[in-house]
């Protein structure tokens, strides 16, 4: 018998002292109540969310999309062209060099008091007359591209050829992997800056009359060497994944269903290394567009007319000391584009590595 | 009854993550006695790891403890500054984990890590800690101690890591073991080796030791006190006679009856309906509710009090409550 | 109704281990074994980690090619051509339910893939309505089929790995230690799923687990092993009440009882010293080194499998 005098006095009842309906049976759905499963988050929606919430990464997405959009738009808006040299009455007007922000040309100033209505030169006009700010958007415009492709190229190459050394192993894996070394010890701005040389005296007639014209055989010596050089760091990482991936056990259980090496690779293994080639994609675009920034500044660029971020930074250093303001913009896109794109790489990697999560 | 060493009542500990807060540990109390053997049983999610780590106070972010009190020879531990804390830790109340590859520093020798323990707490000059290391490893039952003490972790086998953990823990001679489920990752005969040195350890130490683990095999060879937890609760305490012959807690008999060794017979094993709990979602009840066979409306609502079966043996649960109801009017009618 | 199922004569499984710069030691995983798993039965296989237990279970599968003797299933040889076919009579239960599960794929994915790798269902309807059939015999309840894997507990998930091993009607589930990671309340729910199964759909077992009262439990013969060689195999009642062999007899008595006054009664027999390392297993018996019976013959020669009556094997000099 069990001895209750330490919780309840003998004296009286238990049966008086509680609330006997209390003690009935509980119904199932009562206990059901309780075992609700979480609302439904794949891995993709729960990343999504916490990316929302990291200021960083989301003002970063903003300023990216504000750029896009300016570089869309200010063309339309602004009715000069990156080449056009200022004129007035379809005269060369002199007096339109350098320019500082927003101020006229004594000419236009003429010009607007007999009624012409300018559009204002936003960032000023550089020493042929241009217009600045059309041509930092077009300079934009073209890192942005290069950044884009570069590491497109970069991506699909790695992709693929880590693929594949990560998934056959042995002596598959080690014959691509000291390739990749060899690669690795290639210096690379030597090799654009041979590459560069050597397409220029090769392919510069040949381009003539087509877009690429316009772009330049520098340009194309980047892009090729990028393929050449460039992707081995995309196909280390995703090799890696493939290793690691490979471990668990529902590679195996996969294989023990039947499942071909091309359904698993498909099916099994791609989709768990997005989220790490996303994250090495966005952090890879910023080091593109620097790269060609860069190219640019030493004049193994873009073909000018056709400005670059560089190319103007560079041929701002001139008139520094007079003309600060042609360096600064510039300048300030590319920290701001690079910038923007490595806190939302950050900001991705915190949110959707598997690793970090908790 | 001998001197009580450590005291706690009432304990909670939250974790208070992006997705909520978790109640890992519930109001939880208990008496530790001096030299005896306190099991603590719970599986996956009862709190009973975190309760080590609140009493020793190593709880990561983002843990912290919410309420109740730890005593210690007179002490509260729980409000002690960190530098005093660190002064109990590892040589008044010491712990080691499940895990001995993870627990031990790869790039550190054996012996430069119960140097390390010894060098914390105590006085001696680096000859004497030396020879101390050397015989603490004579003391587990590491053989060739003088040679092993130069070795590193990644040489040795699993028993033998942990026996080095528990060098460690005891070089320093601390009032309490604490063990967390210190043989779950180790093969049977080797767990049957570490639980021998340990029962060895502690007549000839005088330790008290407190027992984490989810085997109740284990707990059953070990532990002279027993308490069960789930869901960050106690759900029944007593000694092992209690717990194992009389249970009176419907997680505690559901355990007991799950376990293949229990049935000789191939009848089937009665085992507990549905998924372990949720600690996101506890109820404001009982937090075994939602398995219970038994369950009543009020074990939805109302935590259980703790009611007394014996002068051993108490456990928090309203059927007892409802059986003695049921008691009492039979008694009327007759 | 002893119809022979699968057979395994003399498996062999070496792994080649890097020991030094240009050498390599073979790792013998699994040294020379043999048995036979008739219809409708469950043989256990129990070990410590590292005696080859898993790599067993595997090899029968093809997931690792032999290194030496052979597999039948229904007098078929099982290598890789015919696993393209007889996948779906020999499936596989793994033991981690977190990494056995692909995350990005949804319970219905996970179970349907057997179904579509082996175009077993021609609408998709009837692999929908298979798919609701398979749940609701492992106890998932089928609206939760668009739901991903992680949003499960280890049991739940554990039924989506056994759901995905019956999917394809398999005679001959492998369980890899596919109880061994649950909690003890869960394990016993799982474990009645498979006898349940069993029962209802005529399957055989190969079950694989370190814990002795499990394996007991669930299989009607018994195989222990150590270091890649069975040392003992029998009807479960033979072994369990007389264990032979000297590992046999200290494992048994290594497990922690449940019960106080059992485990005060007991008498331990503690075994000495460490498993000896697959790369250098000793010479004659591979127990030898932490037996208490070991002679010199036991060092000299590699006792094999003898009947001691009633079908009960032990490979051991002493009697």
């Amino acid at each position: 018998m069990m001895d209750n005098n330490e919780k309840f006095p003998r004296k009286r009842p238990f049966s008086l002292q509680m609330d006997l309906s209390k003690f009935s049976p509980a119904t199932d759905e009562e206990k059901e109540q309780i075992v609700q499963m979480r609302e439904s988050t794949t891995f993709f929606k729960d990343g999504i969310k916490k990316l929302s919430k990291d200021p960083f990464a989301m003002i970063s997405i903003a300023v990216l999309l504000f750029i896009v959009l300016t570089i869309f738009i200010a063309p339309i808006i602004v009715p000069y062209s990156y080449q056009e040299m200022i004129s007035v009455d379809g005269v060369r007007d002199r007096t339109a060099m350098n320019l500082a922000p927003f101020t006229y040309s004594v000419n236009e100033q003429a010009a607007i008091k007999s009624g012409e209505k300018i559009f204002p030169h936003i960032f000023g006009t550089d020493q042929l007359s241009r217009d600045y700010f059309i041509r930092v958007i077009y300079g934009t415009r073209v890192s942005l591209t290069v950044g884009l492709f570069a590491s497109i190229i970069v991506l699909i190459i790695g992709l693929i050829y880590g693929s594949i050394s990560g998934y056959f192993g042995g002596k598959v894996d080690l014959v691509l992997m000291r390739i990749v070394d060899i690669i690795y010890a290639l210096p690379d701005m030597l090799m654009i800056i041979l590459l560069a040389v050597v397409l220029d005296a090769t392919l510069s007639q040949a381009l003539d009359g087509t877009i690429l014209e316009r772009v330049g055989t520098n340009m194309i010596s980047i892009f090729i060497v990028f393929g050449l050089l460039y992707w081995v760091s995309m196909a280390r990482l995703v090799r890696g994944q493939i290793l690691s991936i490979k471990e668990n056990e529902y590679i195996l259980a996969a294989k023990a269903l039947g499942a071909k090496p091309g359904r698993i690779i498909r099916k099994h293994i791609l989709p768990n290394c997005i989220s790490v080639i996303i994250i090495s994609t966005a952090l890879q675009i910023p080091a593109a567009i620097f790269t060609e920034s860069f190219l640019s500044f030493v004049g193994l660029g873009v073909q000018a007319p056709m400005p670059s971020l560089g190319s103007l930074a560079s041929a701002a250093r001139e008139g520094l000391q007079s003309y600060p303001y042609k360096l600064l913009f510039p300048s300030l896109m590319i920290c701001l584009i690079v910038l923007s794109f490595n806190l939302l790489g950050d900001g991705l990697r915190d949110a959707f590595d598997p690793k970090l999560r908790r | 009854m001998s001197e009580i060493l450590l005291r706690v009542k009432d304990l909670k500990t939250s974790f208070f993550t992006n997705s909520g807060e978790v109640k890992a540990v519930n109001g939880v109390s208990f008496d530790l006695e001096k030299g005896k053997v306190l099991g603590i049983v719970g599986e996956s999610g009862s709190g009973k790891s975190v309760t080590a780590y609140s009493i020793m106070r190593i709880l990561t972010d983002p843990g912290k403890i919410v309420g109740g009190s730890v005593m210690f020879e007179g002490t509260e531990l729980t409000s002690l500054s960190k530098k005093k804390m660190r002064e109990v830790r590892g040589k008044k109340i010491s712990i080691i984990f499940q895990d001995p590859m993870t627990s031990l520093n790869p790039v550190y020798t054996i012996g430069n890590q119960i140097e390390e323990a010894i060098k914390l707490h105590t006085e001696r000059n680096k000859k004497e800690i030396k020879a101390r290391a050397i015989e603490m490893l004579t003391l587990v039952g590491v053989n060739e101690p003088a040679r092993r003490v130069k070795q590193y972790p990644y040489e040795l086998s699993g028993g033998m890591r942990q026996r080095v953990m528990i060098a460690m823990a005891l070089a320093c001679e601390p009032d309490i073991l604490i063990a967390d489920e210190p043989t779950t990752a180790l093969d049977v005969t080797i767990q049957a080796q570490i639980l021998e040195l340990m029962q060895e350890l502690q007549k000839k130490m005088g330790m008290a030791i407190i027992m984490i683990t989810h085997d109740l095999g284990v707990i059953a060879d070990m532990c002279d006190e027993i308490i069960v937890m789930y869901g960050g609760r106690v759900c029944e305490r007593g000694n092992a006679e209690d717990i194992f012959y009389d249970p009176r807690h419907e997680y505690t008999k559901g355990l007991l009856h799950s376990i293949p060794s229990a049935v000789k017979s191939k009848d089937r094993l009665l085992s507990i309906a549905g998924t372990p709990i949720d600690m996101l979602n506890l109820p404001t009840g009982c937090p075994f509710f939602s398995r219970c066979g038994k369950a009543m409306k009020i074990c939805l609502n109302e935590p259980p009090e703790e009611i007394r079966v014996s002068e051993t043996h108490l456990a928090s649960c309203w059927v007892n409550i409802k059986d003695m109801i049921d008691a009492e009017k039979a008694e009327e009618v007759k | 109704m002893s119809e022979v199922l699968v057979e395994v004569k003399h498996l062999k499984q070496y792994f080649s281990v890097k020991t030094g710069l240009f050498r390599n030691t073979p790792l013998k995983a699994v040294d020379d074994v043999s048995f036979i798993i008739n219809k409708g039965e469950t043989l256990g296989l129990v070990g410590e980690s590292g005696c080859g237990k898993t790599t067993v279970g595997r090899s029968m599968l093809n997931l690792y090619t032999p290194t030496g003797g052979e597999v039948f299933f229904k007098g078929e040889k099982v290598d890789s051509n015919s696993i393209k076919h007889l996948c779906r009579e020999m499936q596989m239960v793994f033991q981690d339910p977190y990494s056995s599960l692909n995350p990005r794929m949804t319970v219905a994915d996970i179970i349907g893939e057997p179904l579509d790798i082996h175009h077993m269902c021609a609408t998709k309807d009837e692999r929908k309505k298979r798919i609701t059939e398979i749940m609701e015999l492992v106890g998932l309840n089928s609206e939760h089929a668009r739901r991903y894997a992680h949003e499960f507990s280890g049991g739940q998930r554990q039924r989506i790995g056994i759901a995905r091993a019956i999917a394809l009607n398999p005679s001959f589930i492998v369980c890899d230690e596919s109880v061994s990671a649950l909690d003890v309340s869960i394990q016993a729910q799982i474990i009645n799923m498979f006898k349940d199964l069993q029962a209802k759909l005529g399957l055989s077992y190969l079950f694989i687990a370190h814990d002795i009262h499990v394996v007991n439990y669930m299989s009607n013969r018994v195989a222990v092993m150590y270091l890649g060689k069975i040392i003992e195999m029998g009807d479960t009642e033979d072994i369990s009440d007389r264990p032979t062999h000297p590992y046999t007899i200290s494992l048994l008595s290594a497990i922690p009882v449940a019960d106080p006054k059992e485990s005060k009664k007991r008498r331990r027999i503690v075994l000495e010293g460490d498993v000896p390392s697959p790369l250098k297993v000793p010479s004659g018996c591979s127990f030898r080194t932490r037996c208490q019976f070991a002679t010199k013959k036991c060092a000299e020669e590699l006792p094999l499998l003898e009947n001691r009556g009633n079908n009960h094997f032990v490979a051991c000099w002493n009697k």
